[in-house]
């Protein structure tokens, strides 16, 4: 609430971010202990996943992605996999993240991005184990990792951040609208197939597709945080200044725009949930 | 500020206006049919009309107040749970709500790392939990079936609990809204003699709803009787609750 002011004692975190950081800590530890508990194999499951289904996909797309310019298609695929799981987990996440916080929201005064930032951060955790399915990989096919690796770093932030936007501002919405839901299902579900995972781009302009087309898969956002992902990795080169700007541009309008829509409904929520 | 700040709490012109839709509209065709119809006109409800008052640390405060009248709206305003239409509430210091208990309780979660959770959520740091994580397992006397998974405890073990966290440290304000019928008799008795003792330290600020009028005559010296979101009455115990009686003589 901004119009109640809140000193503080020894027994209570000293600021309102300390208070924030440390339930936004309990609430990842919450999310990632009931995700494995009563499984057998447990954690192996976050790096088991992205291996069985590269190794799916792979057998399936290596044979009619011959025509395209992918030199380690396994490796191409488990990255750029992972990269777009972490996005579509943290959104869905953050998602219903408001709304499944309802017992909590009525019960205590907290603060309410807590809710939607946290979703994002459990995904990043899972990302985390999913990346040793990466190296188990890279060691299988002798591929030597390049200072270029550091790229990760960036990449990884800057998804954060637009991950970050996004969910809040679904998150915000779907208070109000459940469509938002079923709605964000389909929208994933097209993203997967704009984005360039399982294929390559060079399979569109060596097939003249038109330039409109092009245009709107390198615009799109995912396109350009796999891009820096498979540039750390796969490509071990610098990324190009047009995804560097892309990327940048992406996360701070998502990241904006998510913030304004959140901070201007937060206040109802209470009243909808 | 510094004159100011001889308050605990203060009140100032609070107004909780809720909407009232005919139903809840839960997606965009609803919405959009309403908007058609020209039905998107809700009926407000006030909640709270215009409140206010001041409380003083270390003073005992009984709200009081038919079914419906804004008590519990008030101390959600207070807890800061709910935000009011209009007007502003200043709370200076840490507050144990005692409204509803539990906040967090993930049933799936043991109960030492529930204790962690809802310790979080109540603005603990780690550090303080930590020692006094033994006097709360203590005083819900469930030191056999801490690692339990919560949702395999009795709801009474899990008010214990919950009440334990909440009140192992001594607070600024603390709000209690009827909650004090959880466990069973002996552990009522317990939990009246923990707020007794915060009552008696004369630091802490308490803000109490009850319906049972004798129960506030007993343990409040002030009493502040809101009617229908109105503030009718605010002054010394005895006399409030005298003119709440008579109110349908």
């Amino acid at each position: 609430m901004p119009n109640a002011t809140l000193a503080t004692s020894a027994s209570h975190a000293k600021t309102g971010l300390q208070k924030d950081g440390y339930i936004l800590q309990q609430l990842v530890t919450k999310d990632f202990k009931l995700r494995y508990r009563r499984s057998v194999l447990g954690v192996i499951w976050s790096v088991l996943n992205p291996l069985l289904m590269m190794m799916i996909m792979s057998f399936v797309f290596s044979y009619f992605l011959r025509g395209s310019n992918v030199e380690n298609y396994p490796l191409y695929l488990i990255v750029g996999n992972i990269t777009f799981s972490l996005m579509s987990e943290a959104t869905n996440g953050g998602l219903t993240s408001i709304i499944s916080a309802a017992p909590l929201l009525k019960k205590v005064k907290v603060d309410r991005w807590v809710f939607p930032v946290q979703k994002v951060f459990s995904a990043m955790v899972n990302f985390g184990f999913s990346l040793i399915a990466v190296v188990v990989v890279m060691l299988f096919f002798r591929v030597a990792p390049t200072w270029h690796l550091v790229w990760m770093i960036p990449a990884l932030l800057l998804l954060m951040v637009f991950c970050i936007g996004i969910s809040l501002l679904i998150g915000a919405l779907a208070v109000f609208f459940r469509d938002m839901i079923h709605l964000w299902s389909v929208a994933l579900t097209a993203w997967t197939y704009l984005t360039p995972i399982f294929w390559d781009l060079s399979l569109l302009t060596n097939s003249n597709a038109p330039q409109i087309v092009i245009w709107v898969v390198k615009a799109n956002p995912m396109y350009n945080f796999l891009e820096m992902m498979r540039c750390a990795i796969v490509y071990q080169s610098t990324p190009t200044t047009t995804v560097l700007i892309l990327a940048v541009a992406w996360a701070l309008v998502a990241l904006v725009f998510g913030l304004i829509v959140f901070h201007k409904t937060e206040h109802k929520f209470i009243l909808y949930i | 500020m510094a004159h100011e700040s001889e308050f605990a709490v203060e009140v100032n012109d609070v107004s909780m206006i809720f909407n009232i839709a005919s139903e809840q509209l839960n997606n965009l065709k609803e919405y959009f049919i309403k908007i058609m119809r020209h039905e998107l006109f809700f009926k407000e409800f006030k909640a709270l009309k215009h409140v206010s008052f001041k409380i003083r640390p270390g003073e005992v405060v009984g709200l009081v107040g038919t079914n419906g009248s804004g008590k519990s709206t008030m101390l959600k305003c207070i807890a800061g749970v709910l935000e009011p239409s209009e007007g502003e509430i200043v709370v200076r210091g840490n507050i144990a709500p005692l409204i509803e208990l539990g906040a967090g309780f993930d049933p799936e979660l043991t109960a030492r790392e529930n204790i962690y959770l809802n310790g979080s959520l109540l603005g603990y740091s780690k550090d303080f939990i930590n020692e006094h994580l033994q006097e709360i397992i203590d005083f819900a006397e469930l030191a056999d079936f801490m690692d339990m998974p919560l949702k395999n405890y009795s709801s009474g073990m899990v008010a214990r609990i919950a009440f334990a966290i909440a009140t192992v440290t001594e607070p600024d304000v603390l709000i209690v809204d009827e909650t004090l019928s959880v466990g069973d008799v002996f552990f009522q008795n317990k939990c009246e003699e923990r707020i007794q003792h915060f009552i008696d330290s004369g630091k802490v600020t308490v803000l109490f709803v009850s319906h049972s009028i004798e129960q506030v005559e007993r343990i409040c010296n002030r009493a502040i009787w809101i009617e229908k979101g109105d503030l009718r009455m605010d002054g010394p115990v005895a006399e409030v609750c005298e003119a709440y009686k008579h109110q349908f003589a």
